[in-house]
């Protein structure tokens, strides 16, 4: 995240950076004032960001490949490409020059609303740069082809040879705390630590002998293919460690039936959440600030988690809990604390080879960091694509599942706000936070809302193809006409309730949570 | 290069720096109270003014730039009663309510009083408010108290706001012919709290505990906050077996010294009375407490059933993106080495 200081560009992607990520959304907004860096917001919603950006391109939701590709047009028509770079670290530029032909930048403005010349304009902005970033977050992944879109946008920047430098790079914000270390862990159905694949045999009998276990090639299941799978009755046990499927998944009355189907379901947390009304046993772990360990953030920065306070009540480390468990099953993990799980950590993962706790006392080290002499590495693909060459990969435009109809006209986009945090079930406990955003809103362009007879504060409710919520009303041109947008924090509008769980993207099993087709109905005046 | 001169010691520098930047590089001291490092310079409180060879006037250091040849002196008796008179203008109007004031022990003004010496500006009479004659006041978080009487308007809130957060909320004007800070656009405020981290006396404090410590009551444990994937440094205030404040380290990445809201004030669900602390089995409708010997031999009969029953693929576990690398790799492990299954999953795509 430091590096972004070097960029002259930086394209925001489906990142509300000032809200989700604020820390770092301040410094991209201190870069845009003090120094004069453009910004291109590319967001449905008009974003805080947009007041400090050079441009922004509002599409409509769930139509970015059309408008990359339409970027992507331009930069080769034009030859603004790197043509040495392309030659020399990519490979796929013919097949993907046949692709982005035809998204001229009048097609990317039928299909995504955006002015042609706002389009041409972003991407000769873009590749002219002498270093351009591009950040994105969930805007882009939360789709049914969330993987196309990445893979779009790293098009984008392997033309231009926006990569592997200070200042560059195609930068995914991750959402949570520790998203990144639990990737890395091996919290995934197909790889264990550190990105190894669990269908290949070699690893496989390598993990065999370290853990002296029989373990299986077969790939997992994704959350959401773990509710279907226990809806048709394959799955009869789910164990959660510190997860509240019951808001944040997608279609959640069918997560509801799915957790009502199973014969054992655990859940291991520090508040009685709403998954727990569905748990045959509820375990009391310990909060963050009572544990011992390491967290690893967006940058790929491993940084230590230290105890301040003795663990509340009858609470134990999560890691304890699994522990103790797991020798009741015959296999004891006589771990006596966290560093001797580090320890083993950093033997079966390559990139944490490096890293001890002593070196990451007081700056984390950001891996890989393969040796104790290694400094760690900041900046991925210097000198060099990590695959080798960069592949390009054409990606064709498809619609959103989910369009609006006549009796769904609007689409609803769902995301977080400033003040809290995913389901709440922390921040909601929090009297400053509460204050900042009480009460879940619904946010409405206001013309749309004069048509429909909604005023500001109006109870409105959100019928949607799988169910509805109620919540209030709130006018605002932060939103496009024909688009409102709700966050999944609260759990009095489960915005989750209305989002789709059938269509996954074919490789990251991610659902479409940004796009859904909904109605909106007044029920009742604000007061 | 250029050459420069500060207390007779030659030190060769870049051009284009401040006076106090070459100091400070150079581990010369000069008194400070409203400059901040990764801000421009503010310029407001005149403390860190020095003696320029060819200037009438004493300059502050912290806009002077360095030219080649330049001779500065930082410590002389003319340049040290200036700075008491500074402190001897601020503390009459600036009340001596230090023994309720949060601040204590902290106070930038307490310190440089301190290391000036103020005896003559009693001697005379001139520190004069003895007691806080206004109450504090909220703006437009909850979470910050705003006492005017204590401000020295320094005006490092107004700047920090409008620099390092982009909001620009806070403008410095006058009440009453004191030099006051004012909420100019209430409505931009995102309760980030800057501001609070910043304010070098009490004006500016925390409304969330109500729990206080004196720096030596209180343990302040570094660790990495709980929310977003940005990962800041926080230092976790424990005083009495609670969170009493939430402050950061300027020192290092990937914050610098900078929070957000739910960073800062985010703290109390930790102690919230709703925490889990016991085992809870299902009985019926409703749950009984049990203890963790029975909960965890109920849940491993149970999985040992099942596994038996319908094979290993029958079960399934999910883990987060909010619980330690340790605590992650170990649930994998346990899925993998003891369950059998690669059935483990996080949210990290919701």
């Amino acid at each position: 995240m430091g590096d972004i200081e070097d960029a002259e560009v930086i394209l925001v992607v489906g990142s509300n950076t000032t809200e989700n990520h604020p820390v770092f959304g301040m410094k991209v907004r201190k870069l845009a004032r003090m120094k004069g860096t453009n910004l291109i917001i590319i967001d449905p919603r008009r974003i805080d960001l947009v007041d400090d950006a050079v441009l922004h391109l509002p599409l409509k939701a769930g139509t970015d490949i059309a408008l990359f590709n339409a970027m992507l047009n331009v930069i080769i028509r034009e030859e603004l490409y790197d043509k040495k770079f392309v030659e020399e670290n990519t490979e796929g530029f013919e097949e993907l020059l046949k692709v982005v032909e035809k998204y001229t930048p009048e097609l990317a403005e039928e299909i995504t609303g955006v002015p042609k010349d706002d389009i041409i304009s972003a991407a000769r902005m873009y590749a002219k740069a002498e270093r351009a970033s591009i950040i994105y977050c969930m805007g882009v992944t939360q789709h049914a082809k969330g993987t196309d879109n990445v893979k779009s946008l790293s098009n984008l920047a392997l033309v231009c040879g926006h990569i592997g430098k200070p200042g560059t790079g195609v930068n995914p914000l991750r959402g949570q705390n520790n998203v990144q270390g639990a990737c890395d862990m091996g919290g995934l159905p197909v790889f264990y630590p550190g990105y190894q694949r669990v269908d290949v045999e070699e690893v496989k009998r390598k993990f065999e002998k370290l853990w002296n276990a029989k373990l299986s090639a077969e790939p997992g299941l994704t959350v959401v293919e773990m509710g279907h799978a226990a809806i048709e009755g394959k799955v009869k046990a789910l164990y959660i460690m510190g997860e509240n499927p019951v808001l944040t998944d997608p279609d959640l009355h069918h997560m509801e039936e799915a957790l009502r189907k199973l014969d054992l379901l655990v859940v291991q947390d520090i508040f009685f959440t709403e998954t727990c009304d569905f748990a045959h046993v509820v375990l009391p772990a310990c909060a963050f600030s009572e544990k011992e360990g390491t967290f690893t953030n967006t940058e790929r920065r491993v940084q230590r988690v230290r105890r301040a306070l003795k663990p509340k009540g009858g609470t134990k480390d999560d890691w304890k809990i699994i522990a103790e468990l797991s020798e009741r099953l015959g296999y004891p993990m006589p771990y006596r604390d966290a560093e001797e799980i580090f320890e083993e950590i950093r033997k079966v993962t390559p990139q944490y080879a490096g890293i001890t706790y002593r070196r990451i006392d007081r700056v984390g080290i950001q891996w890989p960091c393969p040796t104790e002499d290694h400094p760690g590495t900041p900046i991925l693909h210097v000198g060099k694509i990590a695959r080798g060459k960069g592949l390009l990969v054409p990606v064709e435009y498809r619609p959103p599942v989910e369009q609006p109809d006549r009796e769904y006209p609007f689409v609803l986009v769902t995301g977080r706000n400033y003040y809290h945090y995913h389901t709440g079930t922390m921040t909601r406990k929090c009297k400053v936070l509460n204050y900042g955003a009480p009460e879940p809103i619904l946010e409405i362009h206001p013309i749309d809302a004069h048509i429909i007879g909604v005023s500001d504060e109006d109870m409105v409710k959100v019928v949607g193809r799988r169910g509805s919520i109620e919540l209030k009303a709130k006018l605002s041109e932060r939103v496009k006409r024909g688009e409102v947008f709700s966050t999944f924090h609260f759990h009095e509008a489960r915005v989750n309730v209305l989002t789709g769980s059938q269509e996954l993207d074919p490789v990251a099993k991610i659902p479409e949570l940004k796009v859904t087709a909904v109605r909106i109905e007044k029920v009742g005046k604000g007061e | 290069m250029i050459t420069v001169t500060i207390d007779g010691r030659e030190i060769q520098t870049e051009p284009g720096k401040t006076i106090l930047e070459v100091a400070r590089a150079n581990g010369i001291y000069i008194p400070t109270l409203c400059f901040l490092e990764d801000l421009l310079p503010i310029g407001a409180c005149r403390l860190c003014i020095v003696e320029v060879d060819g200037y009438d006037q004493p300059q502050p250091s912290c806009v002077q730039v360095v030219t080649d040849g330049m001779n500065i002196r930082t410590t002389t008796e003319k340049l040290l009663e200036m700075r008491r008179d500074i402190l001897k203008l601020l503390l009459l109007d600036h009340p001596l309510d230090c023994p309720i004031c949060d601040k204590a022990a902290e106070c930038k003004l307490q310190d440089l009083v301190y290391e000036l010496g103020y005896d003559r500006a009693i001697a005379e009479g001139s520190v004069g408010v003895p007691m806080l004659h206004k109450p504090p006041v909220k703006w437009s978080t909850i979470g910050i108290n705003y006492f005017p009487s204590r401000c020295v308007a320094c005006q490092r809130c107004v700047h920090v706001c409008l620099e390092r957060v982009g909001c620009g909320v806070l403008e410095a004007g006058k009440e009453d012919g004191t030099p006051r800070i004012f909420p100019a656009h209430p409505e931009k405020c995102i309760a980030c709290g800057e501001c609070l981290s910043v304010c070098p006396v009490g004006a500016l404090t925390e409304a969330v505990s109500p729990l206080k410590a004196r720096p030596w009551e209180k343990t302040k444990t570094k660790t990495v906050c709980p929310y977003c994937g940005v990962g800041c440094v926080i230092e976790l205030n424990v005083a009495s077996g609670q969170v009493i404040k939430v402050t950061t380290d300027e020192a290092v990445p990937p914050n610098y010294g900078t929070l957000c809201v739910k960073g800062r004030f985010g703290f109390e669900f930790i102690n919230s009375d709703k925490r889990l602390t016991k085992p809870l089995i299902r009985q019926g409708g409703s749950f009984r407490e049990v203890s963790w010997d029975e909960a965890l031999n109920y849940v491993a009969k149970k999985l040992k059933e099942i596994k038996e029953k319908h094979g290993a693929s029958a079960i399934a576990g999910l883990c987060s993106a909010r619980c330690t690398n340790e605590d992650n790799y170990v649930f994998q492990k346990f899925m993998r080495a003891v369950i059998g299954t690669n059935n483990v999953d996080h949210c990290a795509r919701l």
